[in-house]
């Protein structure tokens, strides 16, 4: 009886595995005969492998789907790569000095490009550059086109709609919509007197900890310095320089002197303080402002939030004309295809590239899975708060601040600028240190990375 | 007639395959990285000879100079408090005291931990600590030296004494007797008959500990990561706490022009831990005897 049953399972499971296999044999000789295998005038794109090395940990999982999704349409093998948080720069140097080098991988702007040009296929014929909705998204110099930038982020100050109501609700409240929050000295009136009134609404401090640990470090360093720099490159009208003048580091001690007095913690404090701590304050209701961007709607809504808890409003930091200021929207992430690739990969991995942007189960996958607006023209409508914000923002006639950290010099100079505002928050450093390690170090280490 | 040869050239194939792991493991690895300590490269298969100028690079980085300071401190004051603390809880525990063996487990087990995961533990206990003091592991180099040098003593000393446990079962039982019956005191015994008798321990604990402090690499980037900084006149950060390991590590990565000063100090660091090293053996050696 027992024996027989086993028999039966066994042949069952063999039935299923051959019809399985039969499938598979389907879907590989229907794609073969498919007009996928379209030959560019390069190299024969059926032939050839994409191998990607991805940025985005968090989009491993997504990415992979993917391919295998692409794989079983096309045939044509797709190999996903994730190099762990922080260490792309590692793994794509490691990667290529493999003889099977990625045939697809990314830089986080002109510095990164700067890096990586000597490797990057020029991309201005290719099919996915003219999908592009706007071609302020390619990195481009001269003629060619080097990368091409795959999701569009933007950041601010995001805020808990509902305390910040009942702040504008209490009778201690000099602002009263969220309209009037419109310059520095509104911002910093509101958060005062949350500070000053945290008690009666329940909160622990106007805003999250400042982490200056590694893993929230960035957002002063590299996102907040972006207004200093934004407002200096548009007030002398550049793009770049060798040389930063600190024009407006004036408002950046504004704005992060208001950071860490209005607090939830002390200055001497924010050295180990981390993302997970301002994540989950912010989520607790514990504070009301939290300086992040896009890519955050995940984890705030997983932790609870509702849409209707969230907002985003952009960094006023006193300068420029803030009536008209909208977030911080930008990329730092581009796609380069490999030079140094054989050509029937490198014509894979344009089909591959093109077909993520335009199909369906593409677009789908770029917008829902992985939660990015994408600059194409096919592109998905995001779900996403915060990318309505933006968008609602530049409906309304507001200007969004360019991203120009991806200008900034080195890696080096923006860890001399976190360990300077570090010692600065907790009171050993002053902001002089800032100051130098800000404009000095600018000039020594763009001197230090492009000197021939 | 014909053995002998014969056997040679079969040693000879016998000997091929770990001679070759050993040529495509460690010599082609090292001349390629001394070659490329004079070069400019992105990846290591586009390297441009520029001859010495990452050496001059190098030796003009204030941060690296201020490492190879750090370094040589934290050597000396880990290598005496690591060697000194594994000596006498080797002593205490061949003194047959019931349950030795249970503490030598304890004492042994924080070397089977991994130096990152310790970092942030150590990281976690210090500012806790230093938290109600205002303070911060990151923003005062003292503690950041102090915090190295107690994770590394908690760390090594077990391991150290392990091989000074089997040091003190080696000295042969006779001589303590016979010293006890020429009327020497305990001190004595330690001094003239331990301690000699001793000496090969002495010398690959004390060679061991001074390597790893030197190549202290994964425990400064947890702990520390090399702060606090001090910002130098032309506006480079100077870190108060990175060991040479570290400095070398960021170096590499910190710029496309980097990678040849990186690996010019690698090679540098090279030279230094191996004339240290060589020295300190000759010293021990000199003073070990034999039974």
């Amino acid at each position: 009886m027992k024996r027989k049953h086993i028999t039966r399972v066994a042949a069952l499971a063999l039935a299923g595995l051959m019809t399985s296999m039969a499938l598979v044999g389907c879907g590989g000789s229907s794609s073969s005969s498919s007009p996928k295998a379209d030959k560019t005038k390069d190299g024969n794109a059926s032939k050839g492998k994409v191998y990607y090395l991805n940025f985005k940990p968090e989009a491993d999982g997504a990415w992979q789907n993917l391919a295998k999704k692409y794989t079983e349409e096309t045939g044509i093998e797709v190999n996903v790569e994730t190099a762990a948080e922080g260490t792309y720069e590692e793994t794509l140097t490691a990667a290529m000095d493999k003889s099977e080098a990625p045939t697809l991988f990314q830089v986080n702007g002109p510095v990164g490009l700067a890096n990586w040009k000597d490797y990057c296929y020029d991309l201005k014929d290719s099919d996915i550059y003219s999908q592009l909705t706007s071609k302020d998204y390619a990195l481009s110099e001269g003629d060619a086109v080097y990368g091409i930038s795959y999701v569009i982020e933007s950041y601010g100050i995001i805020y808990n709609k509902t305390i910040l109501q009942k702040y504008f609700d209490s009778d201690f409240s000099t602002v009263k919509k969220i309209e009037d929050v419109n310059s520095f000295d509104a911002l910093k009136t509101v958060a005062d007197e949350i500070q000053a009134n945290a008690a009666a609404l329940g909160v622990k401090g106007a805003f999250t900890s400042a982490g200056m640990d590694s893993t929230s470090d960035w957002r002063f360093k590299t996102h907040l310095a972006n207004l200093p720099i934004y407002f200096e490159y548009k007030e002398d009208g550049i793009s770049s320089t060798d040389a930063i003048k600190g024009t407006y580091l004036d408002n950046y001690k504004k704005i992060f002197d208001l950071y860490v007095a209005d607090s939830t913690c002390a200055g001497t404090d924010l050295a180990n303080k981390n993302m997970t701590d301002a994540e989950t304050e912010f989520s607790k209701g514990e504070a009301v402002f939290f300086q992040n961007g896009s890519w955050e709607y995940t984890p705030l809504t997983t932790a609870g939030l509702t849409d209707a808890d969230l907002g985003m409003l952009p960094i006023y930091v006193g300068a420029g004309d803030e009536a008209n200021q909208g977030l911080c929207t930008g990329s730092e992430n581009f796609w380069c295809v490999n030079k140094n690739a054989n050509k029937d990969d490198i014509a894979a991995t344009l089909n591959f590239l093109n077909w993520c942007v335009t199909s369906e189960a593409g677009t789908t996958a770029l917008a829902e899975d992985m939660g990015f607006v994408i600059p194409f023209k096919n592109a998905k409508e995001a779900t996403n708060v915060f990318v309505k914000a933006d968008a609602e923002y530049t409906a309304n006639g507001k200007t969004p601040v360019s991203w120009n950290f991806t200008t900034m010099p080195s890696e080096t100079w923006k860890n001399g600028v976190g360990t300077a505002l570090t010692q600065y928050a907790a009171g050993t450093g002053s902001w002089d240190d800032v100051v130098t390690a800000f404009v000095d170090g600018w000039k020594t280490e763009y001197a230090a990375a492009n000197a021939e | 007639m014909f053995r002998k040869p014969k056997r040679k050239l079969y040693s000879l194939i016998f000997v091929l395959p770990t001679f070759a792991a050993f040529i495509i493991g460690f010599i082609y690895p090292f001349i390629s990285g001394v070659y490329l300590s004079f070069c400019k490269f992105k990846t290591t298969s586009d390297a441009k000879f520029v001859g010495l100028d990452n050496y001059v690079k190098a030796f003009h980085d204030e941060g690296f100079l201020r490492s190879f300071w750090f370094t040589a401190l934290f050597v000396v004051v880990s290598v005496i408090l690591i060697n000194l603390i594994a000596f006498f809880v080797a002593y205490a525990l061949t003194l047959g005291i019931r349950g030795s063996n249970i503490f030598r487990t304890v004492f042994f087990m924080p070397n089977l931990i991994g130096g990152i995961i310790l970092g942030y533990i150590w990281q976690l206990i210090f500012n806790g600590i230093l938290q109600n003091y205002g303070t911060n592991l990151a923003l005062d180099a003292r503690f950041g030296f102090w915090g190295l040098i107690i994770l590394m003593c908690w760390q090594q000393a077990g391991y150290m004494m392990i091989i000074y446990i089997a040091g003190f079962q080696s000295v042969p039982a006779d001589l303590y007797e016979a010293a006890r019956i020429d009327g020497a005191d305990k001190k004595q015994v330690l001094t003239n008959v331990t301690i000699p008798m001793m000496m090969p321990s002495i010398t690959i604990c004390s060679f061991l500990t001074l390597t790893n402090s030197f190549k202290l690499f994964d425990q400064n980037l947890a702990l520390t990561g090399g702060a606090p900084g001090v910002v130098s006149d032309s506006g480079s950060m100077i870190y108060q706490t990175q060991m040479m390991a570290l400095n070398i590590y960021n170096t590499f990565y910190a710029n496309q022009n980097s990678r040849g000063v990186g690996q010019s100090k690698a090679v540098i660091f090279f030279v230094i831990v191996v004339v240290i090293a060589l020295a300190q053996l000759y010293l021990t050696r000199k003073k070990e005897v034999q039974q």
